[in-house]
């Protein structure tokens, strides 16, 4: 017997929300049904939603499923999640959401938590208007399970979004490999595939994050490889427009960038500034300073004539 | 809450006779019955003893049984045996619907350079034996089917099959886990070369089983080592499960009767209140042919772990061809194999009786079962007043 945890067994037991909901030509009030999953397969999940229209908020839900003790608890979680979010919100319920309102379910039932988010995807794009084939492109792709007809399209997209490093995980999830076992090399060529492509990606944001990051809060103390010029300019540029300026533009003063070489900036102070008695103060206290700590410790300062 | 126990074709529980039995074996009679001196030549003797009891339940001479671990044992030895003793034939005949003891024995075969033909079966799961006739030739070195089918009890013509097998010359394999003990044998009269059988599915523990291998045929051993077992099987004997197997094999013979006529009664009843209490479900399986002991019924609409959680609640234990009680995802590969619709396949129950069950436990099943499958039915999409999906599925599923 599978070990499911005590919420799976309520929900299965006494499960909320099954049946249908009618179009009854309630004003500001629509229906939104979706399908998925089969009698081939051993389960399938039709999930009733009501809307109400003007706000995009889901009033009720329902669901009717064919399948085990899982596939009803996850079905049955899903309409309790969803009551009360509007159509937008309810796009973020993702299949790791149900598992984790059931408390967990065995690894190998995890496909009824997935099954369950994509009845939501595919009533709520019923209700929308849009095609299927539209924005699911599940279907298309190579086929690579033939038991279970599953693409490559479905078992990359599974794969990233569950972070699955296994052939077995797959199965687990999304049923491909669950049959005659023949795909299974194929499934393992895919998680090799999707690894990769993660990881490159990964390696690309995470130099644009760092950069980001810098960017933001101007912090180039952090940063794991120097700055482009580009990037330092923009930064001190960004570090001047919104921390020194405001502050000299109060005082009847200003500045603004000139030029930098190396470790130098050059900058033109104006205004106030630029007569003031204490311009050497506010080059080294109100931007030097604020630039060394924004950006680099080895920054030094110069004023340069208008 | 009791428990209704009717999964007796997975496994039985140990007859208090059976535990008997075994008790000075597990205590006070500890030595190696292989050793000289008297205290193991008292368990010698019981090893006799046992090996006599379990022939005379198989119509045997004792010299032709061989004490195994188990079924699964039983079937690689012989599979084993029969090749390595004809190392010039290289092809097996078997069924889609064996015991995978021996279906994935074949499947590793196969890589191993040997071709195995895998007989279909009908609807109610029986062989064509004109399928079987072409398949023989003079390269077939075993010919390995079950005797019946611990899914659905359809018992095959084993002896029609015996006589084609042996006309070809090739060796026959009986796969009889499920046979023995509910009905008649006699490997004097019959075709059978190698006949399997378990201990634990006739009241006797898990851990034990044996061998039939019938005088004269050539027998290379699985398990290599000591000569025990006349050299067949070595390691030393599991005297307290043979024991238990001997006595076991005793109980079976006296209530042999009774499970071709109290059980079937029992079973018969459950099977037809069923049918006739429930809409949209019917029997699995060869109506004539078939185990005492044993339905499976599909009810169409629902699945099959679904409703034995449901039907654990009321303690009752009984077993489903779906996939999703199992570790596979794929259903049934017996139920599968004779062409059930899908709409049957997923939730189709075996009930599995014995000699333990009684008239208040069928009344029970009986009373909870048509509440168990309305209630799943109402939560399907698939119920008969909303078919439409269903329809559309059955004709893509008919295209492919």
């Amino acid at each position: 017997m599978w070990d499911y945890t005590d919420k799976v067994l309520e929900l299965f037991y006494d499960p909320k929300n099954q049946g249908t909901i009618e179009e009854t030509g309630e004003s500001g009030v629509k229906v939104a049904t979706g399908e998925v999953g089969s009698i081939s397969c051993g389960d399938a999940l039709r999930l009733h939603l009501k809307v109400e229209v003007e706000s995009d908020k889901i009033l009720d839900a329902r669901f009717q499923t064919f399948g085990c003790t899982s596939a009803i608890a996850s079905s049955s979680a899903l309409t309790e999640m969803v009551k009360g979010l509007t159509l937008d919100e309810a796009l973020k319920v993702s299949n790791k959401d149900i598992a984790n309102y059931l408390g967990g379910l065995p690894e190998a039932k995890m496909h009824c938590s997935v099954m369950g988010q994509e009845a939501l995807e595919a009533a709520i794009y019923n209700y929308r208007g849009i095609p299927l084939a539209a924005h699911d492109d599940d279907d298309e792709g190579v086929l690579i399970c033939s038991c279970f007809g599953i693409t490559d399209t479905k078992i990359r997209r599974v794969v990233k979004e569950n972070n699955l490093t296994t052939a077995e995980q797959v199965t687990n999830y999304v049923k491909a490999g669950g049959g005659c076992g023949s795909c299974l090399t194929k499934i393992d060529d895919i998680i090799k595939d999707v690894e990769q492509e993660v990881a490159t990606t990964s390696k690309n944001a995470n130099n644009g994050i760092k950069t980001t990051e810098i960017l933001n809060s101007g912090q180039i103390a952090t940063a794991t490889r120097p700055l482009t010029n580009v990037q330092k300019i923009a930064l001190i540029q960004k570090v001047l427009d919104e921390e020194v300026r405001p502050v000299l533009i109060a005082d009847g003063g200003d500045v603004e960038l000139y030029d930098i070489e190396g470790n130098t900036v050059k900058v033109i102070l104006k205004g106030a500034c630029d007569s003031c008695p204490s311009s050497t103060a506010t080059l080294k206290i109100a931007i030097e300073s604020r630039l060394r700590d924004r950006i680099s410790k080895d920054i030094v300062v110069q004023a340069v004539e208008p | 809450m009791s428990v209704i126990y009717l999964d007796n074709n997975a496994t039985t529980k140990v007859d208090p006779q059976v535990l008997e039995a075994m008790m000075p074996y597990l205590t006070e009679y500890y030595a190696n019955p292989s050793s000289m001196h008297t205290f193991g030549g008292q368990l010698a003797k019981a090893v006799k003893t046992a090996r006599e009891q379990l022939a005379a339940l198989l119509g045997a001479d004792e010299s032709e049984i061989v004490f195994t671990s188990c079924g699964t044992e039983g079937d690689n030895a012989a599979i084993r045996a029969a090749l390595l003793a004809q190392p010039e034939k290289r092809h097996i005949i078997t069924t889609q619907v064996e015991h995978p003891a021996v279906l994935n024995v074949c499947k590793q075969l196969e890589t191993q350079g040997y071709s195995v033909t895998y007989l279909s079966v009908n609807s109610q799961g029986q062989l064509d034996l004109d399928e079987l006739e072409a398949s023989l030739t003079g390269n077939t070195a075993l010919v390995s089917i079950m005797y019946a089918n611990n899914e659905t009890g359809t018992i095959f013509p084993i002896e029609q099959i015996g006589l084609r097998v042996k006309e070809r010359g090739a060796l026959f394999h009986v796969d009889a886990v499920q046979a023995v003990g509910k009905i008649p044998l006699n490997m004097k009269t019959s075709t059978i070369d190698m006949l399997t059988m378990s201990g634990h599915k006739i009241h006797a523990p898990k851990g034990i089983g044996a061998l039939y291998v019938r005088r004269g045929v050539r027998f290379r051993p699985l398990l290599i080592g000591g000569h025990q077992e006349r050299g067949r099987r070595a390691g030393t004997e599991n005297v307290p499960g043979i024991v238990g197997l001997g006595k076991a094999a005793e109980l079976e013979l006296l209530h042999l009767e009774e499970a071709t006529t109290r059980e079937r009664k029992l079973r018969d009843r459950l099977e037809q209140t069923l049918l006739a209490k429930i809409p949209d479900c019917e029997v699995n399986g060869d109506p004539k042919n078939r185990l005492p002991n044993t339905t499976n019924i599909g009810f169409k609409y629902i699945e099959g772990e679904a409703i034995l959680l449901l039907l654990n609640k009321y303690g009752i234990c009984a077993s489903s061809g779906s996939a999703c009680t199992s570790g596979s995802l794929e259903p049934s590969h017996v139920l599968r194999a004779m062409g059930l619709p899908y709409t049957t396949l997923h939730g189709s129950i075996r009930f599995s009786l014995c000699r333990y069950t009684t008239d208040a436990e069928i009344d029970r099943v009986i009373e909870v079962m048509p509440e168990i499958v309305e209630r799943l039915r109402a939560l399907s999409p698939f119920k008969n007043d909303d078919a439409g999906w269903l329809q559309s599925q059955e004709q893509t599923l008919a295209h492919r």
